[in-house]
């Protein structure tokens, strides 16, 4: 055990690798599910064929595959990519497509009277969507992408089968080095529960901060009771 | 580089048994699965505090670590302590346990589900316990969860992949192997590729099949 945590330099290597890889690989999902989840959202039969179609396919595929299509595949047909790239690329590409699912699902579920009523103050299509339906869908959104996020960062150990030093790609370095099986892998095991479990903090306040806009909630100091009621107080 | 028709038409038999090996851990993977998250989920319902704090955070760590560590775990340390698998029955194994923390969520939710009113006939008519949980609760929260439970069959079925970490040869373990005979990484890659999509939107369109028949309202 001692000799695990004695390499604990490589353990925080590979643990920061790991979250750049999520973060990297979730900012770039996130942007390819606002596009295809509003394409799928849209009025208009063609952007709503192209969202079911990238969809369709990268939800079809494996995040695996795909990565090593990108990683092998892809350099024949004279594409290169560093292989951090290609796994960001290949995750965000993959958890893309289920964010696109929920976004377009967030949008449709927002009451439709909101819709009819921003109509009815004369907003056009783009302040619609900014100011009156995306805020509200985004309430709705995070729980969901909290889980997918989740997901997102388990699918990274993938890139240790693609040799990126992540953190089982040394946890697989300490093992071979220091023979500890169990010991390697049970810190890891750790090391990969705690990054979630902050990653579900994250969300979780960023919940509290979009209901909190949408005056969902309390303020974080509540007012004092004379202000609202206009008593005025003895100074 | 051009696309090989014929070494790719050569792939396909070698291919298609990798995907059988693929469907095979499935298959064996979620009857684990099915069985072992209604374990977690009754487990976590039990009247003792200890019991179900203790399976809620295991099955917690479980769902919120990667599956390609646990099967390291179940493959390269399960030996030192006398239980040694083959890499096929340890991916099986490690499939199934990984994803009896989502069914067991699943299961939970189906039964929370079932109408209070059940319970309180139950207790009326004084059935013993065991003809509650498989008369009564049981059957009426499975069928409202067979639609979600049938998404986590895909979504398992997308993770198998990850058993060429532990040598296993199903699909992509097959496709790069071909791959790294040949120096040619295109055509069986992109080939179990499409074979993925292929079998993973033919599945969805039978659960939406299922989905209907099972529909409860």
């Amino acid at each position: 055990m001692s000799d695990v945590l004695d390499s604990y330099p490589l353990l925080l290597r590979g643990a920061w690798t790991t979250v750049q890889i999520t973060l990297y690989g979730a900012a770039f999902a996130l942007v390819l599910a606002l596009l295809f989840g509003l394409a799928g959202a849209s009025r208009s039969a063609a952007l709503r064929a192209v969202n079911r179609i990238y969809v369709e396919f990268f939800r079809g595929v494996a995040a695996l595959v795909l990565m090593y299509w990108f990683f092998y595949a892809l350099p024949l047909l004279g594409l290169r990519f560093t292989p951090i790239a290609a796994a960001v690329l290949a995750i965000g590409l993959n958890y893309g497509a289920y964010g696109a699912e929920v976004v377009r699902g967030s949008i449709k579920a927002v009451p439709r009277a909101q819709w009819e009523a921003a109509c009815a103050l004369n907003f056009t299509a783009g302040q619609r969507m900014r100011r009156v339906l995306l805020p509200q869908a985004t309430a709705l959104m995070l729980p969901p992408f909290g889980n997918l996020l989740i997901e997102l960062m388990k699918a990274t150990a993938g890139v240790s089968l693609v040799s990126i030093a992540d953190l089982t790609f040394r946890a697989k370095q300490i093992q071979a080095s220091t023979g500890q099986t169990a010991a390697t892998f049970a810190v890891i095991l750790v090391i990969y529960f705690v990054i979630a479990q902050a990653l579900q903090v994250l969300v979780r306040l960023a919940e509290r901060r979009t209901e909190r806009m949408l005056g969902r909630r309390p303020q974080a100091r509540p007012i004092p009771i004379a202000a609202t009621t206009g008593e005025v107080m003895a100074p | 580089m051009n696309w090989d028709w014929n070494y790719t038409g050569r792939l396909i038999p070698d291919l298609l048994d990798g995907l059988r090996v693929t469907v095979t851990a499935t298959l064996f993977g979620y009857l684990i699965a099915l069985a072992l998250g209604l374990v977690w989920a009754l487990l976590r319902r039990s009247p003792s505090r200890v019991v179900g704090q203790t399976v809620r955070w295991v099955t917690e760590f479980v769902r919120s670590t990667p599956l390609l560590v646990q099967l390291f775990f179940i493959f390269y340390v399960l030996p030192a302590w006398g239980v040694t698998l083959g890499p096929l029955t340890a991916g099986i194994v490690g499939l199934g346990l990984h994803y009896s923390t989502y069914t067991a969520e699943v299961y939970r939710a189906g039964i929370e589900d079932v109408p209070r009113g059940q319970w309180e006939a139950a207790t009326a008519l004084n059935l013993p316990r065991r003809r509650v949980w498989f008369g009564v609760v049981l059957p009426q929260a499975v069928r409202r969860v067979v639609p979600t439970l049938g998404n986590y069959l895909i979504a398992m079925f997308k993770d198998t992949p990850f058993l060429l970490g532990i040598t296993v040869t199903e699909l992509l373990g097959k496709a790069f192997d071909q791959g790294a005979h040949t120096l040619k990484y295109l055509e069986p890659i992109t080939v179990a590729g499409l074979f993925f999509i292929v079998v993973s939107i033919l599945s969805s369109l039978a659960l939406r099949r299922l989905e209907k028949r099972y529909a409860t309202d």
